[in-house]
């Protein structure tokens, strides 16, 4: 459906709020590009710059300083209605005095798209969204979740080549959310052009649809990648507990051998990085590689909790003060409360994080 | 209700009828009562007529109402463009703009009717903005009065007005005047509404004002009423004034029906 096909690129963008004493950075120099037809997720907690970026892409916050680009065009001076953009935003904004159809129409008609054309492409949009035998209602007659199909439809029927969705499923209950994920990834394979930048603080959000993700933290990129990527090789301590679940433990690099590391008495084997020896560095484990019993790196402790998840069962391990998170396959016969139990995990699923890096970011 | 014991209950309605009764309804009865009466002069009205509607509803006093609901409709009109116009207008401006304008059109109702009429007097009683003497100057002082209250409702519902709706249609490419004609003033309509029919009746009801400006061509109800209480027909002006509440309810009622029609939520 998309015309043109056009990436988005951050040079150094800074939004900053108030002046003097009171200032409040909310987004310090981002650079950051998105492909033409690349699913970017902007994953972070509230504040940490996500919805900023995204809101200077659309033209409803002006950089302090730097430039935004979509596609080859520098739009940082544009108002919003000339970007030639779609956005989804949280409570869908749907106009509530249009029916379904005049919603979809309006950015065609705003645009002055010639008028026998405009019919077929609400048609066509309602279709993409499964919103056709609604057409005729009004938004207040809608679900949250057919809400949402609309307001997806109404941004898609401009053709834009880029969309920008803000949260667009955290106003929604967890059931209809996985299922509108799924349709937000079938979306994206029946328009492949459409880039898309994609807000939100739900790590299994951005895991399950993102190409790319970037993590935001305190107005500032933390880390970029392919999902893949940060969830098995976390560069930094926020992306590693903030993408997925893990165990952070505090260590030192071995002198001798290569690839060992302390944990307070036990030598641990982890694959060989480029960190000083006996420099202190963070090892970080996925609760679901740890398993019980001995094995290639063992940890011995205490179990402070049990919970039972259904399938699986999560132990709370007290080693050397430090609490060990296990997901395991769920148990006949779970340890109980103050048991001394191994757990151990394989060395090539640990990953070793320098020290410090977190907090420069 | 928050009063939960029965003895409680009753006795907040025997205080409300006890205040209310004396101070709203009862004044407004002995209007009614007076309008259809002959004589008063025992404690309860004796002698049944008709006759002062038929004053009350022919010549003067006809035409009276005509120059009222003219002026009300005239004035109501301007004051909603005008304020709705200056509270879209205030709502994009900073801090001290806005505190700036809100002053600005609260102005007609801190400072009194009375001198409002002055003014509105002394300013068009010479060329070349002569309006003394002819019905322009009622309808502009009316419309002064009134536009303090279309101002302050239409900024308050823009205030309320979610944002979102607004970038949601920059998003899709529609130009501000677009938004504006499509999507905030649509939604805007019940506060419109709500606001027009305030001024309609504040309008109808106006006196001071207009006392000192009125052209002897240009009566309005008000002034006619006072005019014939201050001679001693005191059951034709109760007549009239009946008429007046009648006519200001009636299109206060058409009113609100076009307003539910116009609400969304």
């Amino acid at each position: 459906m998309a015309e043109r096909s056009s990436g988005i690129r951050f040079d150094r963008v800074s939004v900053a709020y108030g002046g003097g004493g009171a200032r409040t950075v909310a987004l310090d120099s981002l650079d950051l590009t998105v492909e033409p037809g690349e699913v970017m997720a902007l994953l972070g907690p509230s504040g940490s710059g996500k919805t900023t970026a995204l809101r200077a892409v659309a033209g409803f916050v002006r950089p302090t300083s730097g430039r935004v680009l979509i596609g080859e065009r520098d739009v940082t001076d544009l108002p919003p209605h000339k970007r030639g953009i779609g956005m989804v935003v949280q409570q869908y904004a749907l106009f509530p005095h249009m029916r379904v159809e005049d919603n979809v129409a309006f950015g065609m008609k705003a645009q002055k798209v010639p008028k026998g054309e405009i019919p077929g492409r609400v048609a066509e949009a309602l279709e993409l969204t499964g919103m056709a035998a609604y057409a005729k209602r009004y938004p207040r007659e809608l679900s949250g979740g057919q809400q949402q199909r609309v307001a997806i439809a109404r941004a898609l029927a401009i053709r834009p080549g880029v969309l920008l969705l803000d949260e667009p499923l955290s106003a929604l209950d967890a059931q209809l959310r996985s299922g509108m994920l799924a349709e937000l990834a079938r979306l994206h394979r029946e328009l492949p052009d459409v880039s898309i930048l994609y807000v939100t603080h739900d790590q299994v959000e951005a895991l399950t649809l993102a190409d790319r993700i970037t993590v935001m933290d305190r107005a500032r990129l933390q880390d970029v990648g392919t999902p893949q990527d940060l969830y098995r090789r976390p560069r930094t301590e926020f992306t590693a507990s903030f993408v997925g679940n893990a165990n952070l433990l505090p260590v030192t690099v071995g002198s001798g051998e290569k690839g060992t590391v302390s944990f307070g008495q036990a030598e641990l084997k982890v694959p060989t990085q480029d960190v000083a020896a006996g420099a202190t560095a963070t090892l970080c484990v996925r609760p679901h590689l740890v398993g019980l019993g001995d094995g290639p790196n063992s940890l011995t402790g205490e179990v402070a909790e049990v919970q039972w998840r259904g399938s699986t069962h999560r132990l709370f391990v007290d080693v050397d003060g430090h609490r060990v998170k296990a997901d395991l396959r769920e148990l006949r016969e779970p340890p109980a409360l103050g048991e001394r139990v191994t757990v151990h995990f394989a060395p090539e699923d640990a990953v070793l994080l320098a020290a410090g890096v977190a907090e420069d970011g | 209700m928050l009063v939960h014991s029965k003895t409680g209950r009753w006795a907040t309605w025997g205080v409300f009828f006890v205040l209310f009764l004396p101070l709203f309804a009862l004044p407004l009865l002995v209007i009614l009562a007076a309008s259809f009466t002959t004589n008063w002069s025992g404690a309860l009205p004796s002698g049944f007529t008709g006759a002062h509607y038929t004053a009350a509803t022919s010549g003067d006093s006809l035409s009276a109402l005509t120059t009222s609901l003219v002026t009300a409709v005239t004035a109501s009109a301007l004051a909603l463009v005008v304020g709705g116009w200056a509270a879209l207008a205030a709502a994009s401006l900073k801090k001290t703009g806005r505190r700036l304008m809100d002053a600005l059109f609260v102005l007609p109702v801190a400072v009194p009717s009375v001198v409002v009429g002055l003014a509105v007097l002394v300013a068009f009683s010479k060329p070349p903005m002569l309006l003394n003497g002819t019905r322009w100057i009622v309808i502009i002082a009316h419309t002064i009065l009134v536009t303090a209250f279309a101002y302050q409702s239409v900024s308050a519902a823009i205030v309320r007005l979610d944002p979102a709706y607004e970038q949601a249609a920059a998003s899709l490419g529609a130009r501000p005047s677009y938004v504006l004609w499509m999507v905030k003033l649509p939604l805007l309509l019940p506060s419109l509404n709500a606001a027009a029919g305030l001024c309609f009746a504040l309008s109808m009801g106006e006196l001071s004002a207009t006392m000192m400006l009125y052209p002897p061509d240009w009566m309005p109800l008000p002034v006619q009423i006072y005019a014939i209480t201050d001679r001693g027909s005191l059951f034709t002006g109760s007549a009239i004034a009946v008429v007046l509440m009648a006519a200001t309810l009636l299109v206060l009622l058409a009113v609100s029906r076009v307003r539910t029609k116009a609400s969304y939520r």
